[in-house]
Formats: structure tokens, sequence, C-alpha cells
């Protein structure tokens, strides 16, 4: 880094504090490709780079598949990278994705939610996102712009700690995150520094010392490597309980591991969310309990690695779990879901997936208290519907 | 320069499981030894990547990267980036096949060549995708029969013509560029040495007869590569910022004729194909010497 920054509070986007936060991580080398909503992260990193804040070296590559393949590469050469990406983007770098994994390198990658066409439209959806479940990335969903610059920091801290080594990709609602400003507190670049602490790669491309990285590779060694990676991903779930455990008590806000749980202590029914619909679900939560409900919020932040125990505990206690989902397994149903159901496996509590907000769709007070509503009606008893289409024209409840 | 001022040390050794009288090994082998210890290499999906480097047997000694197949050009960029950060000097390498550079790869190439980034990247032209058996490719010449392109009843061969991929490059005002043939080692030699005291983007195209694909005796490799550049199939010439700069001309030209027919994969041409095969050639001709043949 050339400038020092002090901490400071800022009003700003969600895209900004993505860019921030790498700049504050003092990132070796960017290479990115323009996308709505995410456009704002490159160019806000572009301005820091041509101001002199940082010497990062940006390589402004021509396409999202090429991005992706320069950070690995550059990753393999000893560097911190950073990138971001959106949608159509990220659907493009698929094939890369399982590179930076497979080559345990720890690049983080924000990416804006947005609905992968057809038909095309950018608004919010985590149908580009969920679908990458399995290329062994860290995924995490941000409620809040502040939740953005700490989870950016928080992802250099999980990902290039030894017992896990994977890349990271914090995710941010389009435009509802990306766009929209708000108060965010920034630590000083030194304060950053002293947390995540210096990049130690465990392979690099050196001429002093050589080695292969990424060869052809027979039957007899992969294995081995697909476990190592399964186990790197269930460490990491100890990880991030530190992690964010270390962050609260240096920078004063507390993110609880996993999950977070909203006024879920005698709840009868919890919905479990994720993205910024939980800040809604927020209110109604205290507005049916003013109403004496007994209802509560589980804030789903990670959905690989999966925080199954959790889940499985917060289970014990409630008569019926709700699932929101803004992404879709057709014929299926919500990723999340789909993943809460398996790991409620042989337990008696129902589980009711609603989906809303599809394609960018705003999600109301309104919706969410129906979600509730559901919940309530169906508790104890085996659901006579397991999917609800929330708001969709044509589809009655 | 001469082969006999090459430095004795292998940084490419012979513990490669290449087919006999392929050209790629002895391509990569020379090349290293003017590129040095100081290199990084990337290689893309190909025949060199796993002849090379199927673990845990590995013929480089150098550090070395494989992610996939398209993006060579992306590859090199960072690599090159890295060490710009870090203040290090390191010759950073890609040596991609013919597939991935005219087609599945020229995206990720052009722009990293756009950008000027730091780095070399050598194309092996042995004119198919031979690791995955054959198949035509952007380079595959007119008329070839490749498993994707047999020659057919009704279908003889590919039907379309090599792209230009060398002009290409030079169109986009690169530092250098230079094809190669190994039959000519001196210029060989000389045109890959130049390539690494220059700085900024530089392509490196060189043909590599492939005895397999081609179907021609291995021992005559060298022989294949030598007509290619007589018969003016394979031109070699430099060009800096997109100016041919040395270009060399047979002292005489020889028919396609009598280059394609050591090779199997045009056994079935026709008069009238090697006709057509010849047109193509004598139009390269003029646009490149500015004169008919
Ligand atoms: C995205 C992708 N598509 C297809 C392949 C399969 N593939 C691997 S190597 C190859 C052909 C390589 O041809 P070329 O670049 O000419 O090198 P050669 O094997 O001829 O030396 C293909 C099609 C792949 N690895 N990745
Ligand atoms: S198939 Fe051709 S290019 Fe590949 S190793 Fe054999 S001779 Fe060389
Ligand atoms: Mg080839």
């Amino acid at each position: 880094m050339i400038q020092k920054l002090p901490a400071k509070k800022m009003v700003i986007t969600g895209d900004y504090a993505a860019a921030y936060g790498a700049l504050l991580c003092d990132v070796d080398v960017v290479a990115a490709y323009p996308i709505t909503p995410q456009t704002l992260i490159v160019e806000e990193f572009s301005t820091f780079v041509n101001d002199g804040i940082t010497d990062a070296e940006f390589i402004m590559v021509e396409s999202e598949h090429s991005a992706m393949s320069a950070c690995i590469a550059a990753q393999a050469a000893g560097a911190r990278t950073f990138t971001a990406t959106s949608s159509q983007g990220l659907a493009l770098m698929h094939e890369m994705l399982f590179v930076a994994s497979g080559l345990r390198l720890p690049i983080v990658m924000p990416v804006v939610n947005r609905t992968v066409a057809a038909p095309i439209g950018i608004w919010c959806e985590h149908n580009d996102s969920m679908p990458q479940r399995d290329a062994g990335w860290i995924q995490m969903a941000c409620e809040d712009n502040q939740e953005v610059l700490d989870m950016i920091i928080m992802a250099y801290k999980i990902g290039e700690h030894k017992d896990v080594l994977l890349p990271v990709m914090p995710c941010l609602d389009a435009f509802i995150l990306s766009h929209t400003v708000e108060p965010v507190e920034a630590p000083s670049s030194d304060e950053v520094a002293d947390f995540i602490g210096e990049y130690k790669p465990h392979a690099v491309l050196d001429p002093d010392k050589p080695m292969a990285i990424g060869t052809f590779t027979p039957p007899e060694y992969i294995q081995e490597l697909r476990y190592q990676t399964h186990e790197a991903m269930k460490k990491a779930k100890e990880v991030i309980k530190n992690v964010t455990k270390d962050f609260a008590s240096k920078f004063g806000r507390d993110y609880y591991g996993l999950v977070e749980e909203y006024r879920c202590d005698d709840a009868e029914v919890v919905l479990i969310t994720v993205g910024t619909v939980t800040g809604t679900a927020r209110e109604v939560v205290d507005k049916l309990r003013q109403e004496g409900k007994k209802v509560g919020l589980v804030k789903s932040r990670f959905y690989r690695p999966f925080p199954a125990e959790e889940v499985k505990k917060i289970a014990e206690n409630v008569e019926a779990i709700g699932v929101y989902d803004r992404a879709i397994s057709y014929g299926s149903g919500g990723p999340l879901f789909i993943e809460t159901r398996n790991a409620l496996y042989g337990m008696d509590v129902p589980v009711i997936n609603f989906l809303a907000g599809l394609g960018g769709r705003d999600v109301v007070t309104g919706d969410v208290e129906k979600m509730y509503e559901i919940l309530l009606e169906n508790k104890g008893k085996k659901p006579a519907k397991e999917i609800y289409w929330i708001g969709t024209r044509g589809v009655s409840i | 320069m001469n082969i006999k001022d090459l430095p004795e040390e292998s940084l490419f050794t012979p513990g490669h499981t290449a087919c006999a009288g392929c050209a790629a090994p002895a391509i990569v082998r020379n090349m290293m030894k003017i590129f040095g210890k100081d290199t990084i290499v990337y290689t893309p999906a190909n025949c060199l990547l796993v002849f090379s480097g199927t673990y845990p047997h590995l013929a480089w000694k150098v550090p070395y990267l494989h992610e996939a197949f398209e993006n060579t050009g992306a590859c090199i960029s960072g690599v090159a980036r890295a060490y710009r950060r870090k203040g290090r000097k390191v010759l950073v390498v890609g040596f991609a096949g013919d597939g991935g550079t005219y087609d599945i790869g020229i995206q990720a190439l052009s722009g990293a060549a756009e950008r000027n980034e730091d780095a070399i990247y050598v194309c092996y032209d042995n004119e198919a995708y031979m690791n995955t058996g054959i198949q035509r490719s952007g380079a595959t010449p007119y008329g070839a029969s490749t498993t994707t392109t047999p020659a057919g009843r009704k279908i003889p061969g590919k039907l379309e013509h090599k792209k230009d991929m060398a002009e290409i490059m030079r169109a986009h005002e690169i530092p250098y560029v230079a094809t190669l043939s190994i039959s000519h080692p001196k210029d060989f030699l000389e045109k890959v040495k130049k390539a690494k005291e220059t700085e900024g983007f530089r392509y490196l195209h060189v043909l590599s007869p492939c005895p397999t694909g081609w179907r021609f005796d291995p021992s005559k490799t060298i022989e294949m590569a030598r007509k290619a550049v007589d018969s003016g199939m394979w031109t070699l010439y430099e060009a800096e910022y997109g100016e041919i700069t040395n270009i060399y001309k047979p002292k005489k030209k020889i028919p396609v004729e009598e280059y394609i027919k050591g090779q199997g994969r045009f056994r079935h041409f026709t008069p009238e194909m090697i006709e057509e095969l010849q047109r193509w050639v004598d139009r390269k001709w003029e646009r490149l010497y500015g004169e008919k043949p």
C-alpha cells in the first residue's frame, strides 16, 4: 500500500464497501471485468489505483473467464488477489472456480447477486452464486453495507487460514446493497493489516524453488485431494467462528459465527433467511412479537460451509421451520431449503420453503408476514404443501 | 547464434512421453535453453501438458502452471503482474497449441497482446487438436483429413483454408512477432533470443510437424518442416510494432504437391484440390512478398 488509511465513518454503496475492503486488505493483484451491478467495484478500485492510493496491479482483462484465470495465476505466483463479478460473469467463470479451489488458492471475490438470463435482467436473485455450490468456494451472504466491508476483511482471514486455504465469495444483493448508500465504519489500514496478517502462500511459482502446480494428474492421486478439500471446508466452520470472535473483540461488531439468531429463544416457529430480506424479516418479527406470536428469525450467513449443526440445534426447540429462498433449483425447490431439509433428516419438524423476490421483485413486510402466518398454521403438522410461491401471479397460496 | 552456442543444461529434460518424431519437445527444449532458469512456464491443455507433466513425472526444471485450455493469455498476464508487483524480474512464457491459440484461446491472447503484458506467448502449431485425437482446428490446412473433417465420399476433408494467426498478431502492433521453423535452427535461435531480450508482449509461432496426426514417417520431421517453408506453406518472418522487419524467401520455391505427398492427411487429394491449395499459397506469397511467385 502506498498510503495509510485512517479509521473513518463513510456513507457508501455496497460496491464501494467491497472495493474499499480490498484496498484495506492491501491486495497485490486485481483482475476484473465490468458487469452491472458489480461495475462500481471495478470503477472504484481503478480510481484507487490511478489516484496512487495503492500500488496494486490492476489487470483490465477482456472477460470474466480471464479475470479468474489471471487471479489464479497471480495467486499461484504468491500474490494476494481480488476480483468481483455478477450473474453472467460468474457463469462465464464457472470453469475456473474449480481451479481456484482445486489449487487451494484463497482468492476473494464479492459476487453482486443478479438474475441469470434468460430472460435477461439485472436485479437481485441468488441464482448466480448458489448454483456454484459445489465449486469449492466458501459462500457468505451479507445483509448490509457494513457487513460487506467486514466480510471482505474476514474473507481473507478465513480463506488464508492454514486449515482452510479456500477461495471465498462474499455475496451482496444487487442494487439493494450494491447501489444504495448506508453509513459504514471502516477500520484503519494498520488495524486491518494487523488483523489479517501477511499472506504466506503454501506453494509458489518461484524459479528458485521450481515446482509444478495443477499439472495432469492420474486417478492414483486425485481422490485424496478431493477428500482434503472436503475436510478443509468442514474445518472452515471452526475457523469462521474464531474469526468472527476475533473480529468482534478487535472492531466491536459481532457476527456470531455461521448463523445469527434473532428472538429465537422461546420461538415456536422460525424463518431462515438469506441476504437483505433479513432486515425486512427482523421488522416483521418485532411486529408479530408485539402481537404475542412466538416467532423467531435465523439469518443464514454461510451457504458453504453449510451450518447444519446450528440449524439442527435450532430445529430441536421449534414446531415449524421456514426457509426463504431467492433462487430455485427447478423441479426441486430453493437451494437453502434443500440444504436445510438435508440437515434435518430424521427430525420430525415440518420444513416449508418460501420463494419470493425472484428476478429482483421486491419482498415487502406483507410477504414475510404471510410466510410466518403459514408457518404458524403448520406448527407441528405434516405440511400439506412444502413450497410456497409468494406474490406470484397465477399461483394461489 | 548457433546450436553449439547453447548451454549444455536442459531445463526441459528427455523424460517425457511425446511420440517418436514429435517436433514439440525439440521446440520447447531449445527455447528453454535460451530462456534460462529464471523462467515461469504456463501450459494450457494440449499434447505438451500431457507428455511433459503427468504427475508425478515432470520434464520441467522450471516452475510450471496449468489452469485450463482457453486462457493462456490471461494466465501469463497474472504471473507477470504478480512478479511486477514483487519487483522481481522473471521471464513468463506460455506454450500453447494451435487449438489453444487460433480457436478457444484467441480472446485471452488478443486481450493480453492489446494490454502489452510483459510475457512471451509461444504457439506450437501442429495444425489440429492432437491431444484429443486429431480433430480440425482453425490452423488445419485446406483439404487435410482429420477425425472431424474425414476425407469422406461426399466431403473430401477440411473445406476451409488455414487462418493466418501470425498476421492477426501482427495487427496487434505488439513489440515482437516471429514465425519459426525447426528446419532453420540459426534463424530459430536468433528469434528466440530476440524475443527474450525484448520487453512487452512477444508472440512466437512455430510450425510443429506431428508424425501421428499428419501421418508421416517419424524420421522425416525436419524434412517436413523444411518443405513447408520451401513451398510457402509456412513463411518465416519477424515483425516489430506491426511492421515486417525481416522476411525469409526460399531460394527455390517448391510446389505444394511436393510438401503434401509424404503426408497421410493429404493422401486423398485430387489434382483440383492440389490446385486450390497452391492458389492459397500463391495468394499468401503475393501478400507477404509484394510480388507474384
Ligand atoms: C474448455 C475445454 N474444451 C475442450 C477441452 C478438450 N481439449 C483438451 S486439449 C484439446 C486440443 C488441444 O489442441 P491444441 O491446442 O492444438 O494442442 P495439441 O494437443 O494439438 O498439441 C482439447 C479440445 C478442454 N480441455 N477444455
Ligand atoms: S500427437 Fe503429434 S503433437 Fe502430440 S505428441 Fe504425438 S507427435 Fe507430438
Ligand atoms: Mg494442435
